[in-house]
């Protein structure tokens, strides 16, 4: 028994082991940090993983530019930091961002409209890579298109350094809304739904019949209060990415670990109440009907 | 007779093992006179038969424990206990390297690694021998740790190279792995055979 298990026999990176690793942050806030100081205040603060980033999505924002992959030393220092798992984000299809990502260890990618796009037309060939991916999505079309790439994880895309929870609120509406509008279909209704909404008949059909997407569904993008988390959770989300809303408030870890609570506690509005207490400024938010067309991230990628 | 079954729900994969447990109960035709379901709070746990504790992250789980007031009520829970993966850290008696950010229950009399193979690269799937099983068992092994050291009443029941990586004390099991995501419910079986103290055909747990 012991030295039987021989090494030729062991299997990695197969679809149960991503979308497993998925499933094993449900219920959980992924919080988006720059250095080491800031993953250890979201690990202590419950955090089931960090998102590391060279800058948060507000401040890509601000800075302009070509936003690319974080300094893989920087994603280093973090990973050293913490032991719960870390991920870091690619420009939508730059595929070697991404073997960048896997050699150095990061448990996850998150291919990501919030970086600048590396290739209009087509995604990344996520199954040919060990580790999981999660991609964002405005509609169960988009959602089906990228698991149908290999996505292990989707999660809305919103409108990501806005603290504004509107676009994270539509496209979870939108992607629950049509997964209900499929239940009681005939096959027939469905396949014509799947060319409708340029997605794979066999997803869609699995969508219908399961009641939701076949993998993860977590809410990104303009969260920014332990209420707006726990929405999404009554939502539908499986667990919500929190980017600038932590370390853009006035009071990290409160804020971090007031978030933890929320989605913990979401059908729960008196512990909502408490959480919500005295937590300083949340981040400034920008509505999003100011922004101009180029400034809009949910449109990069489709 | 029926039995009922709590998955912890702070954090981590609830929903599989609540399903898992259920079939199961079908397999074994007391789906009707049991009740499997999640539970997040100390209001409904002397009413249960058995906890499982599932995956997920055992920092946030451990954390959550302790936030919710829910430490003293699980170390005093008397029925059976299934732990995969972060249940199986969270329930061990010493974690290494855990600093304060795991305060383990102390149920088992285990010490335990967290992220003994390393990151999510070195995930892995593999058939595993099991004390008691006539067949592998496909065991899928996320960021799972594993056990490095064991009291006298615990029995090591699978093993790899790098250690011990499932246990029985007493009526719990515990799993480096998770059987609740590869379909096979033999361990499942066991386990509900081991709690109503009753011998089944071996058919349900031999493939």
């Amino acid at each position: 028994m012991y030295n039987e298990m021989e090494l030729e026999k062991l299997r990695f990176g197969t679809e149960l082991l991503k979308r497993g690793f998925a499933s094993m942050q449900k219920g959980g806030v992924i919080m988006d940090v720059v250095n080491a100081e800031q993953a250890l205040i979201a690990e202590e603060a419950g955090a089931v993983a960090v998102m590391a980033l060279e800058r948060v999505p507000a401040d890509i924002r601000k800075a302009g530019g070509v936003a690319r992959m974080a300094d893989p030393a920087r994603v280093i220092e973090i990973m050293d930091a913490v032991s719960i798992p870390v991920m870091a984000k690619v420009r939508i299809g730059h595929f070697t961002e991404a073997q960048i990502l896997e050699t150095i260890g990061v448990d996850m990618i998150d291919e990501s409209e919030v970086l600048t796009p590396a290739d209009e037309q087509f995604h990344i060939d996520k199954k040919q890579f060990r580790i999981p991916f999660v991609c964002g999505a405005r509609d169960l079309g988009e959602a089906l298109r990228r698991i149908d790439e290999g996505a292990a994880m989707i999660r809305t895309k919103g409108e990501a350094g806005t603290g504004n929870v509107v676009e994270a609120v539509r496209h979870m509406r939108a992607i629950m809304g049509a997964i209900r509008s499929l239940q009681g279909m005939s096959d027939q209704e469905l396949f014509d739904r799947a060319r409708e909404i340029e997605a794979p008949a066999g997803l869609v059909i699995e969508c219908a019949r399961l009641g939701r997407l076949p993998v993860v569904n977590f809410s990104a993008g303009g969260i920014a209060t332990p209420a707006d988390a726990a929405m999404m959770m009554q939502l539908g989300a499986d667990g919500v990415f929190v980017g600038s809303g932590i370390f853009l408030s006035s009071n990290p870890e409160r804020m971090a670990a007031a978030i933890v609570e929320a989605v913990h506690n979401y059908d729960n509005p008196k512990v909502l109440a408490d959480v919500s207490q005295n937590l300083g400024e949340p981040m400034k938010g920008i509505d999003i009907h100011t922004l101009k067309e180029s400034e809009v991230l949910q449109f990069r990628g489709r | 007779m029926g039995v009922r079954i709590g998955v912890l729900a702070l954090q981590g994969d609830v929903s599989e093992h609540v399903f898992a447990f259920r079939r199961a109960l079908e397999l074994l035709g007391l789906e009707n006179r049991s009740e499997v379901k999640a539970f997040r709070d100390n209001g409904s746990i002397c009413q249960l038969d058995a906890i499982a504790i599932p995956g997920g992250e055992s920092t946030t789980i451990c954390r959550l424990i302790d936030r919710r007031g829910m430490r003293e009520s699980l170390v005093s829970f008397d029925g059976a206990l299934f732990l995969t993966c972060a249940g199986l850290v969270i329930a061990a008696r010493e974690v290494e390297d855990a600093g304060e950010l795991v305060k383990p229950l102390g149920i088992m009399d285990i010490g335990v690694k967290r992220n003994a193979f390393g990151r999510q690269r070195e995930s892995f799937e593999a058939d595993l021998e099991i004390n008691g099983l006539a067949e592998p068992f496909h065991a899928i092994f996320i960021r799972a740790p594993v056990i490095i050291a064991s009291g006298k009443d615990v029995r090591p029941i699978a093993h790899v190279p790098e250690g011990i990586v499932g246990v029985e004390q007493g009526i719990h099991l515990a799993f480096a792995f998770h059987p609740e995501l590869s379909g096979d419910l033999r361990l499942h079986l066991r386990f509900l055979k081991g709690l109503m103290g009753i011998e089944w055909p071996s058919a349900f747990t031999d493939k």
